[in-house]
């Protein structure tokens, strides 16, 4: 597989595994930001992973932009010997509807379809993680049914609290802490996707596989109370 | 101890960034004027990682509880010690129950204050540094209030002697203050898709004057200026960006990413701000404006390593002064 490298900074290095999101660019992502975890040479400062991207943050005073492609590709002739690591299976519950998603009637009329509908067909989807970005543990998550597809809010809400669960356009996603955003949110699931006080703060990671399955409020609030007794 | 009398607009700990988390999606926080950040820190006798506090444009009130050592750098905001004004860029001893406050700000929009032994907040992923909007790290995961008491670790009283009776005898102590310039040339690599602007954006960028707008804070700066568009509108493929990308959205308008940046953008980055001008930037205030100038990442990097050698420089400088005197 040829990856390309390009300049980010005069100490960060993209490396483009392809220049489509599919299976093999993604897998090459995840294969690589593994093997840099594993194999991190003392000169390496910070790797992060998009969709078809590696970029390699670098100790600039160490080495030269060229020097770290020569060590880059050195490291990268062992790809084949690592192995992508295993997709996990998590789950996800989510309390649809109601004040925890005040647009799913929005989602619902948009395709001509009832709140039941939409949540059923929500809840049947098999998704994939492809990265994690844009805040601490949030999933760009793909494999949403386009039947429950829905345009992004003309003016973005000011804060959409934290663990709401939403729609745009093609996309469906989890919102780990409160933040500004122009979604449609259809409802909230009791889990922390971003745990800062774990070594690995995010819930989730890229490759995961991830399905939604609807609680009723009374569950929401033993798991919610539960969780976060857990880590208090 | 620091007691916070007022707050001022936005007094936040700071360290130099939050890394190796950004891969899951924790943004890298942090000080947005490194260098004067570091430099501080040495003149207070801290290693350079300590945290500080940031001060924004309007500073705080803060009372000293006991006697400390301190340094103040960064962009000028009339530093005062009891209604005396207090030269930056150099240490100073400062007695129980003195007060700091600032005034108008000249030169700059943020200063950087350094206590010797530095402050008493737990690090949260390996940092001191303040992640607002996740409210984790710094002083309780927020910026200051009012009534605040800021708790220091202990300095012996040897050791801050020590410090007092070297800075008395020093009277040169004036490390040279970074120039920060009311219209900056800054200068700037062409970014990962500055091949995909049209030309005349990629002529204007190097070549117009740009205005920060109002609409800038410590995640990134909104500039003004002459539109700036792609050859032709593409979806791109979201991936990461550093501190100093300069990415220009639909609308335009250039917005450079700084110290509490998101980990990815999906926007054409039409350039990518050479790490040691960074600081031109963080210290410019709305209103003010900059120039970009071209440069390659060879030649940035060559910047950085001479920058790095100069405070490497200044550290021994500090040093020996302290020892001539012990």
């Amino acid at each position: 597989m040829e990856f390309t490298f390009s300049p980010l900074s005069e100490q960060a290095l993209v490396i483009e595994t392809g220049t489509i999101i599919n299976k093999e660019s993604e897998q090459a992502v995840r294969k690589l930001s593994s093997l840099l975890e594993k194999q991190a040479p003392d000169w390496l400062i910070e790797v992060i992973p998009a969709f078809t991207t590696v970029t390699v943050f670098y100790d600039p005073c160490r080495l030269k932009q060229a020097e770290a492609e020569q060590e880059l590709r050195l490291l990268i002739a062992k790809l084949d010997e690592v192995e992508a690591p295993t997709p996990r299976q998590i789950e996800i519950p989510v309390c649809y509807g109601g004040d925890f998603g005040p647009d799913l009637s929005f989602v619902a009329e948009h395709n001509g379809l009832t709140e039941e509908e939409v949540i059923e067909i929500h809840t049947s989807g098999i998704y994939s993680v492809h990265m994690i970005g844009f805040a601490p543990g949030f999933p760009f998550i793909g494999g949403m049914s386009e039947k429950i597809a829905a345009p992004r809010r003309k003016s973005p809400r000011l804060r959409i609290p934290e663990r709401t669960v939403g729609i745009a356009g093609m996309q469906t996603g989890v919102y780990p802490i409160e933040t500004p955003g122009g979604w449609q949110l259809i409802g909230r699931t009791p889990l922390r996707l971003f745990v800062p006080e774990q070594d690995i703060p995010s819930l989730l990671r890229a490759g995961d596989e991830i399905r939604f399955t609807q609680i009723d409020e009374a569950e929401y609030r033993e798991q919610e109370a539960k969780l976060d007794a857990e880590h208090s | 101890m620091l007691n916070i009398r007022k707050s001022g607009l936005q007094t936040a700990v700071q360290d130099l960034g939050r890394t190796g988390f950004q891969r899951y999606g924790v943004i890298a926080s942090g000080v947005m004027d490194p260098f004067a950040h570091r430099i501080a820190n040495l003149l207070a006798g801290n290693a350079e990682t300590s945290p500080t506090l940031e001060i924004a444009l309007s500073g705080p009130v803060i009372e000293f509880e006991a006697d400390h050592f301190i340094a103040i750098c960064g962009g000028d905001l009339s530093p005062s010690l009891d209604g005396e004004p207090l030269a930056m860029w150099r240490g100073h001893f400062v007695q129980k129950g003195s007060v700091l406050s600032f005034g108008e700000p000249k030169r700059g929009a943020r200063s950087y204050l350094a206590v010797a032994g530095s402050f008493d907040v737990p690090p949260v992923m390996d940092s001191y540094s303040t992640y607002l909007r996740a409210g984790i790290g710094g002083f309780q995961g927020r910026a200051l209030k009012n009534g605040d008491s800021l708790k220091t670790l202990p300095i012996s009283p040897a050791r801050l002697n020590a410090l007092k009776n070297q800075n008395a005898q020093t009277p040169d102590w004036l490390i040279p203050p970074a120039r920060y310039h009311e219209q900056p040339i800054v200068r700037m690599m062409p970014g990962r898709q500055y091949a995909l602007f049209n030309e005349t954006s990629r002529l204007r960028i190097f070549e117009e004057t740009f205005t920060v707008s109002a609409n800038s804070d410590r995640m990134g700066y909104r500039l003004e200026g002459p539109e700036l568009a792609l050859e032709k509108q593409e979806e791109l493929i979201s991936e990461a960006v550093a501190f100093g990308s300069v990415q220009v959205p639909a609308d335009g308008n250039p917005i450079v990413l700084l110290a509490d940046r998101q980990t990815t953008g999906g926007y054409p980055k039409i350039g990518q701000v050479a790490s040691v001008d960074l600081p031109l930037i963080s210290q410019l205030k709305p209103g003010e404006s900059l120039k970009f100038r071209h440069i390659s990442a060879d030649d940035a990097q060559q910047l950085y390593i001479e920058q790095e050698q100069q405070i490497r420089q200044l550290k021994i400088a500090i040093q020996m002064k302290r020892e001539e005197w012990t």
